[in-house]
């Protein structure tokens, strides 16, 4: 009985330890914003944190729990990004208010991604592995490609759309053209801002507890652990599948919004392949499955090419090397015995023996 | 022992980023110096870019110190990578307003410019692009083009080929996943229904797709045209150029701003760009003294050939001592004053360049210049008039 208070008290401190470090970065970065000694670079960079964060503990959904490799996670992004774009840019003039306008472009930049999370999971989820892995990374770039030719716009008598350029919109005078192929969306109201990102990662992190932790999110596991046992016990593969990898890619479509609202101007081209690895290195450094590492992955790496500026040439060079260092000191077995035995715990408690030590003699 | 020494390496590592940023903290209040900031690409894709525009306006700068500075005071000049990205380039733009940056030379390339304007307009910040040609970049009040804008450019190019009577049937082949290329294209096409030519096939391509241009070629000469319009870079020119020749299609080629850098592309039979014409602003190979001098005072630091990037660079500098000139502000006032000072300055100023004569600007930004159409003649740009 006692085991048991234990364990459930193990999981839910774990969670308090993430988010209260979430509340104590926050609450650390407004006093330095208030009283003026943050710098502009650190101030711009902290929204970036928050949605680079959200993008790893998403991907950490499919990757670390689902147990798939998805090369595709960009993709995803890109589609929250520019349906929130699109939406807020749209509806700029018809609705006022900036809460109702942002928290709904997020709904919905968040509803079409996973759509597209389960149109896409129907189709490739019976791979898995590297199969899986190519055929997200060419979703990512098929994303990628269509919008980066696809011009939408606007006038009094609806929608238009075209593939090839803007004059075959065949807009009439007055009608505005909105997404303009390669040059993306420019001009969104920049409405993220670090407490809202800060909100939405917070949400995003008890999205993705609460569901580990539901009878949906055991079963999740179990497919990781064990197909074939899994399927025995009367477990729905395909429905546990695609239920996680749709949530992984609706929250992924939440760090969209957040992006495309942050900076004015958003172009396909930036969510490449590259971003999807970069998305996974933050999911691997910080350990498949641990969301926390995966938010200290993010936010270190997002800060540290920035933080290198002063390396001048030899920025991303250095970049690396760091990166290489970190990689190994995370997850080379030598590193994590030696970790292991010179833990700050192991320290606290050879003091805490050699203490009682003491008491017994005296 | 080994665990020790890489633990060790690592934390003095860790030691060392965190005292850096100590170091890296300066103040710009009670200025003796104009502090400008460049942004561009120096590393990836772009990277040839804007590695010409930072030694370029480098090379001003110590010019200007040399002689004296502006108005005797120094210019303290930095360049910050935004490796072509939107977002990198807000977070360049953050780094030197940290620095002290009171104007900003920036950006190279049109994306990023877009993204940064918003960050200039919301400080007041004066920023004069040397070669971001979207027209979008210049939206605001505050901000100013070396170059000519893509659609200027569009439009120039048709009303040249029509009133030179070059060609009736025009083909085009355009970088649909390119802002400039798009960019020039467009008003281009929008032009070329007002003028006495027809646009008989326009293909593009995009960046994923840009090494085989056998398909856009073959429907180019099929339509019989007797032009091939190619607002594109240099890089992908050659590329066509060498398969037009192979499968014997010569019509007339015409670019931009962008074919300039051709007669430097390694392994290129340049035989093959003999009779290309181009727009564009600037010859490393004219003959005046002062381009001489910038071509090889500019060999010695870089060691390449100069490009466009570089001469508008090179001339942003001098427009911004010019402009700081005729409005007489001074480094110790607050940025929005020496922008709102500058500003309209440079609608009074004129300044001959490297990149043309007698430039002038409109309040909206853009640059009056007279584009200049080269052809290519034994290897050399000769001028097309």
């Amino acid at each position: 009985m006692k085991t048991k208070i234990l364990n459930v008290n193990k999981s839910m401190g774990s969670n308090l330890i993430t988010i209260g470090m979430i509340v104590v970065a926050y609450t650390v970065c407004q006093t330095l914003i208030a009283t003026g000694s943050m710098t502009n670079l650190l101030k711009n960079l902290l929204v970036a944190m928050c949605y680079y964060s959200i993008m790893a503990i998403s991907l950490n959904l499919t990757v670390g729990i689902l147990g798939q490799l998805s090369l595709g996670h960009a993709g995803f992004v890109c589609i929250g990004a520019f349906v929130g774009a699109f939406f807020s840019k749209v509806t700029i003039s018809t609705i006022e208010n900036t809460f109702i306008r942002f928290s709904l472009a997020i709904l919905i930049g968040a509803l079409s991604a996973g759509l597209f999370g389960v149109i896409i999971g129907v189709v490739v989820l019976r791979l898995k592995g590297d199969y899986l892995a190519i055929v997200t990374l060419a979703f990512g770039e098929i994303v990628k490609n269509v919008i980066n030719v696809l011009y939408i716009g606007i006038d009094s008598k609806g929608v238009h759309f075209s593939m090839s350029d803007t004059a075959s919109l065949n807009l009439e005078e007055g009608g505005t053209v909105i997404v303009k192929g390669a040059q993306g969306i420019s001009g969104t109201p920049r409405n993220s801002t670090f407490t809202i990102g800060v909100i939405l990662l917070i949400l995003t992190y008890l999205i993705i507890v609460n569901f580990i932790n539901s009878r949906s999110g055991r079963a999740v596991m179990a497919i990781r652990d064990n197909k074939i046992a899994a399927e025995s016990v009367g477990i729905n593969i395909t429905k546990y599948k695609i239920l996680a990898f749709s949530l992984s890619a609706a929250l992924a479509g939440v760090a969209g919004v957040l992006y495309s609202h942050n900076i004015a101007t958003v172009q396909s081209t930036k969510f490449g392949y590259n971003m999807s690895i970069m998305i996974l290195v933050y999911v691997v450094l910080g350990g498949m499955g641990n969301l926390r590492g995966s938010i200290i992955a993010a936010v270190l790496l997002t800060f540290l090419p920035e933080y290198l500026r002063f390396m001048r040439d030899y920025r991303m060079l250095i970049y690396s090397i760091v990166l290489i260092a970190m990689m190994l000191f995370n997850w080379a077995p030598a590193c994590i015995n030696w970790r292991k035995n010179h833990s700050l715990k192991s320290y606290i408690n050879a003091v805490v023996r050699m203490f009682k030590k003491n008491k017994k003699e005296a | 022992m080994k665990k020790r020494i890489f633990a060790l390496v690592i934390t003095l590592s860790f030691a060392m980023l965190s005292l850096a940023a100590c170091g890296t903290k300066e103040t710009a209040d009670g200025n003796e110096k104009f502090y400008i900031g460049g942004i561009g690409p120096i590393t990836g894709g772009a990277a040839v870019y804007g590695q010409h525009v930072k030694d370029a306006a480098a090379l001003a700068v110590k010019e200007i110190n040399d002689a004296g500075g502006i108005n005797g005071y120094m210019i303290e000049y930095r360049f910050e990578d935004d490796v072509h990205d939107p977002e990198k380039a807000v977070n360049a733009y953050n780094t030197l307003k940290d620095w002290g940056m009171q104007i900003l030379m920036g950006t190279v390339t049109s994306n990023p410019g877009n993204a940064v304007k918003e960050e200039t307009y919301a400080d007041n910040m004066f920023m004069l692009t040397p070669s971001g040609s979207a027209p979008e970049v210049i939206q605001y009040d505050n901000a100013f083009q070396v170059c000519f804008s893509d659609p200027n450019q569009g439009m120039a190019s048709a009303q040249y080929i029509a009133n030179k009577g070059l060609a009736t049937k025009v083909a085009a082949i355009y970088n649909s996943s390119d802002v400039y290329s798009t960019g020039i294209y467009e008003k281009f096409a929008e032009e070329a229904k007002n003028q006495n030519f027809d646009i008989v096939s326009a293909e593009a391509f995009t960046d994923d797709s840009d090494t085989d241009f056998m398909v856009q070629l073959q429907k180019a000469k099929d339509s019989g045209a007797e032009l091939l319009f190619l607002p594109i870079y240099y890089e992908e020119a050659t590329l066509i150029l060498t398969q037009a020749n192979a499968m014997d299609f010569k019509p007339i080629f015409f670019g931009c701003d962008g074919l300039d850098g051709i007669l430097g592309v390694d392994n290129f039979d340049l035989s093959l760009a003999e009779g290309v014409m181009l727009l564009t602003p600037f010859a490393a190979d004219a003959d005046d003294a002062k381009t001489q001098k910038f071509v090889e005072d500019f060999k010695a630091i870089n060691g390449d050939i100069p490009n466009q990037f570089g001469a508008d660079a090179y001339d942003a500098i001098y427009i911004i001592k010019a402009a700081i000139e005729k409005s007489g502000v001074t480094p110790d006032m607050s940025i929005s004053d020496i922008t709102d000072g500058m500003k309209e300055a440079m609608t009074q100023i004129t300044v001959d360049g490297l990149t043309g004569a007698g430039m002038t600007w409109e309040a909206t930004g853009e640059v009056n210049k007279a584009p200049m159409a080269v052809v290519i003649e034994d290897g050399q740009y000769v001028s097309a008039e």
